[in-house]
This record gives C-alpha cells, sequence and structure tokens, in this order.
C-alpha cells in the first residue's frame, strides 16, 4: 500500500516538474538556437536569455485589442498555451509512469497539437486582415500534410512494442537497443525530423526571423497581437518546439529516464537527461539552419508528401521486416 | 556471420534499395538522379555479397562484386557522360506527374507491392524472402518513372532501375543466380545502355534537345 503511494506521489513530483521545466526551460531552448545561429554566421547574438527578456518586456505593455475581432482571437494564445503544457504533462519526458498515463496514447497527443495549430489559425481568420488570411491558410495546408506524417511515424515506432502508448514505445526502445538501427526506426527519424521543422514553423519550411510578411507563415497569423497576448503567443510556439523536440529526443535516445516507479534520486537524472538531450538537439537544429535556404512555398507540399512516403515505407518495413525473435 | 547480422544487413540493404528508389521519384536533377542510381547499385550489390558470406559460398560473393562493378560504377559512367555533356540549363527533367502526386503514387504502389507478394513470402517465409516485397516495389517505381518522366536520360535510370529491381528479385527468391545467367543479363543491359548513350548523341546532333515530348512531328 505505502509502495504504489509512494508511486503515485514521486510521479505527480515527475509530472509537475516536466511542466514547469517545459515552461521555464522554452525561452532558454529558443535562445540557445538563436544563440548557435548567431555565432555560426559571425555575429555577437542576444545570449541565451534573450527570449526572456523579450517576454519581459512585453508582458508589461498595454493589452491592445483590435477592432472587430471576437473572443476566438481573445482566447486563442490560452488555448494554445494551455494544449502545450497538457501535452508536457502527458508525454513521457523526465519518468515513464505519470498519473495521466491511459492518455498518453499517440493519437491524443497528435490531436491537442492539432488543437493548438487550429486555434491559432482561426485567431488569424478572425483578424478580418489579408495577412492573418494568408498565414491561416499556409499553416492549415501544412498542417493538413503534416498531422498523417506525425501519425504514421510514431506508429511505426509503436509497431516492435505492440502498444500505442507512449511511454510503452520508449520503455520498448529502452529495452531493445538494436531496434534503433532497422530501416523502419532510421525512416521514421528523418519523416520526424522533417515534421518537427515543419509544425515548429523552423527552416526550411518556415524562417522564424522574416521581417517580409509575403514570407510568413506562422508570424503572419499573430501579426495583430500585442502585448502580454503576443507574449503569450511566443511563449506557446517556444514550448511547442521543446515538447517536441523532447520527445523525439526520448523516442530516438531514451536513456536516462526514470522509469514507472522512480526512486527519489531517479528523478533529478532523468531532468538532467533530458536538458541534455534537448540541449543537443537544439544545436544540431541550429546548426543545420545555417545551411539551409527557406523553401518557396509551393515546394513544401513536395516536401512533405516525401515525409509521408517515408513514414509510410516505416511503418511497412516495421511490420514486414520483423525478426524471427519477436 | 550470425543469424541476426545477416538479417539485420539484409533489411538494411533491402530497405536503402528501396530507399533509393523513393529518391529517385523525388530529385528531379539529372546527375543527382544518376549518383542515386550508383548508390542503388551498390545496395544491389551488398544482396549476394551477404548471402555469399552467410551460406560461404564464393560463387554468390563473385556474382556480387561483378554486379558492384557494372551497376554502381561502370553504368552510371556511362550514363553521368549522356548528361554532362547537355548545357547548363537542361539538366532539369520536368516530369509529367508533379513531384507530390508522383511520391503518392509511389506510397501506392509500395503497398500494392506488399499486397501482391505476400503469397510468395507464404510459399517459404525465410529473412531473403520476407525482403521480396522491397525488390518487387522497385520494379514497379521503376516502371511509373519510365512512363512519366520526358528526358532520355531520365528514361534511361528507370530502365535501369527496371533491371535492378528484377536482378534483386532474383536474387533474394532462389537464393543464388548462376554466374553466367547474370553475366549474360548484365551484358544485355550495357548494350541497351550503350546504345541509348549513342541515341542521345544522335537526337541531340539532329533535333538540338532531348526532350522526347517535342520530338512529336516529322522533320522534313
Amino acid at each position: 500500500m505505502s509502495s504504489t503511494t509512494g508511486l503515485s506521489v514521486l510521479s505527480v513530483v515527475a509530472t509537475a516538474l516536466q511542466v514547469l521545466a517545459v515552461l521555464a526551460g522554452a525561452p532558454l531552448v529558443v535562445g540557445g538556437m538563436r544563440q548557435v545561429r548567431a555565432r555560426l554566421e559571425g555575429r555577437a547574438g542576444g545570449g541565451i536569455g534573450q527570449p526572456w527578456r523579450d517576454l519581459r518586456k512585453q508582458m508589461r505593455k498595454q493589452q491592445i485589442t483590435p477592432q472587430g475581432t471576437t473572443v476566438v482571437f481573445g482566447l486563442a494564445p490560452a488555448v494554445v498555451a494551455g494544449s502545450t503544457l497538457l501535452i508536457a504533462a502527458i508525454v513521457p519526458l523526465i519518468a515513464l509512469g505519470s498519473p495521466l498515463d491511459p492518455a498518453a496514447d499517440l493519437f491524443g497527443v497528435v490531436g491537442l497539437l492539432f488543437l493548438g495549430t487550429v486555434a491559432l489559425t482561426l485567431a488569424g481568420l478572425d483578424t478580418g486582415t489579408a495577412f492573418g488570411g494568408m498565414g491561416s491558410s499556409r499553416e492549415i495546408t501544412i498542417a493538413a500534410l503534416v498531422e498523417p506524417t506525425i501519425l504514421l511515424a510514431v506508429f511505426a515506432l509503436s509497431v516492435p512494442g505492440h502498444s500505442a502508448n507512449l511511454a510503452a514505445i520508449v520503455s520498448a526502445t529502452a529495452n531493445h537497443p538494436g531496434q534503433l538501427v532497422s530501416p523502419g526506426s532510421l525512416l521514421a527519424f528523418v519523416a520526424l525530423a522533417i515534421v518537427v521543422t515543419a509544425e515548429a514553423g523552423r527552416l526550411p519550411v518556415d524562417n522564424p526571423s522574416t521581417h517580409l510578411e509575403l514570407t510568413m507563415i506562422h508570424e503572419a497569423m499573430v501579426l495583430e497581437y500585442a502585448g502580454p497576448k503576443l507574449a503569450l503567443v511566443e511563449w506557446a510556439s517556444g514550448m511547442r518546439l521543446t515538447v517536441m523536440l523532447a520527445l523525439v529526443a526520448n523516442l530516438f535516445l531514451p536513456w536516462g529516464i526514470a522509469g514507472a516507479q522512480p526512486s527519489v534520486l531517479a528523478v533529478p537524472i532523468g531532468l538532467v537527461a533530458i536538458t541534455v538531450k534537448v540541449a543537443a538537439l537544439a544545436g544540431v537544429l541550429a546548426t543545420c539552419e545555417v545551411f539551409l535556404a527557406k523553401l518557396r512555398y509551393f515546394r513544401i507540399p513536395e516536401l512533405l508528401a516525401g515525409s509521408f512516403l517515408l513514414a509510410l515505407l516505416a511503418v511497412t518495413a516495421s511490420y514486414f521486416f520483423a525478426t524471427p525473435t519477436n | 556471420m550470425t543469424q541476426a547480422t545477416y538479417n539485420g544487413v539484409l533489411n538494411l540493404a533491402a530497405g536503402a534499395f528501396l530507399l533509393a528508389a523513393v529518391l529517385i521519384v523525388w530529385r528531379r536533377e539529372l546527375r543527382a538522379i544518376v549518383v542515386l542510381l550508383a548508390w542503388q547499385g551498390i545496395a544491389l550489390a551488398a544482396i549476394p555479397v551477404t548471402e555469399g558470406i552467410y551460406q560461404d559460398d564464393a560463387a554468390l560473393i563473385t556474382v556480387g562484386v561483378v554486379v558492384l562493378l557494372l551497376r554502381a560504377v561502370a553504368l552510371p559512367l556511362l550514363l553521368i557522360r549522356a548528361v554532362g555533356t547537355e548545357p547548363q540549363e537542361r539538366r532539369e527533367s520536368t516530369p509529367l506527374v508533379n513531384t507530390t502526386a508522383s511520391l503518392m503514387i509511389t506510397a501506392a504502389l509500395t503497398v500494392l507491392a506488399y499486397a501482391v507478394t505476400r503469397p510468395i513470402i507464404a510459399l517459404d517465409p525465410s529473412p531473403a524472402t520476407r525482403a521480396v516485397p522491397a525488390a518487387f516495389a522497385v520494379i514497379l517505381i521503376a516502371v511509373f518513372v519510365m512512363v512519366s518522366r520526358r528526358h532520355a536520360v531520365s528514361q534511361a535510370v528507370g530502365f535501369m532501375m527496371l533491371d535492378n529491381g528484377i536482378a534483386a528479385t532474383a536474387f533474394l527468391i532462389t537464393a543464388g543466380v548462376p554466374l553466367i545467367v547474370e553475366l549474360g543479363a548484365s551484358l544485355d543491359v550495357m548494350f541497351a545502355v550503350l546504345v541509348l548513350g549513342l541515341l542521345t548523341g544522335h537526337m541531340r546532333r539532329t533535333f538540338g534537345g532531348t526532350d522526347l515530348d517535342q520530338l512529336r512531328e516529322l522533320r522534313g
């Protein structure tokens, strides 16, 4: 009896720690990527803490709402931030067994990601401006191609473990590291890498630091936000990137994660492990961005169709290349 | 070589084989397509070499080396020479079906290949036959590439990919092709590519281009 209460207390602590770490660390991840890019391009950069300073500056500004917008425009930043924090609580980042484990289904997580995307898309349409509509239509085109690919790629990883529960997938990979070099996992990794860059709005799909409105996808939707709501939208974008990088890190490099019944020592180790993994992935992503140019918009469906095909090949490879030991 | 290593290497080779075919559909630059064909030849050669090492069969390893020299080195070199003399702006081949639709059709062809070869795998389930769907998918994708491209060199690449796919299916299903049969088939392919290269040069001198869709009218 005491062991089960011990399990639930430490799991709840680990889940709360996950959410707090994503909240506090997301601007640092964005700042770190900008700093890596700046250094590689020969600039001094603003420092890793610059996004935190920007958030603080925007929080102090006056809240301005454009005329003619409705409650959709007002609620969208909260919906995006809330859905991202819920994903951060569900997916296994620090420990495997969270209290929300029955909901840690692949389809639930993808649905929550899509909920955030749709909320911002509707807010962009709600403003009634030309740029908002353009950004929303581009974003939903990309999202329509990206969501099936995420589902297929993570499904390919779930085939060896026979379960779509994310904690089960991570523990199956941790117990059989040889699966990582199978064709299914490699193809799924490439497909997920393309998907993360598309979903988080990074190069080559979308340039997050562009000032030219006609080339914007994500920023065009949020052009009309100002003050605290803009701070919340930017924070939520950073959190989405952090959560997706952490999920990819744990799916393919699951070592260091605390078990389903974590001990008091395993939780800080899990926190340090996920921080190191996310920092490394963010650095690699920023380095690749330096050498890439933004794709022209009509070429993005080609790239996403290619990643969908790779994810489909990953699923067929996982099913049909099953080793006799299974 | 252990059973697990044999499984793993064979799966990786078949996976790389199919991936090269998918990338040939995806990329449009002629030079890139020919380089991908060379990589596909290396993946193809890995199959008989792995089987030869696992079964301690020197003839299979010899066949693998012949396949490597021919399909990964000699034939791509011939094709690169046909591409290399193109003017700079003619490097891209404009497909009849756009890239997004081509990739979706490739996905459908892969699923079709897996569905069609299920009875064949059920006859004799072994690690080699379980990789046959990948080789069969490459055959279907190669026919699609030949049909949906305009440029003569792209169609030649499709033809060579078709022959690669047939060779891979033969290696995987029959567990070893005799050296004489493989040499005969390779000689056929080499002659076909030589003729295609000569024809491409002749077309370019006579008509000023190798875009086959523009060769619709009779010249007086």
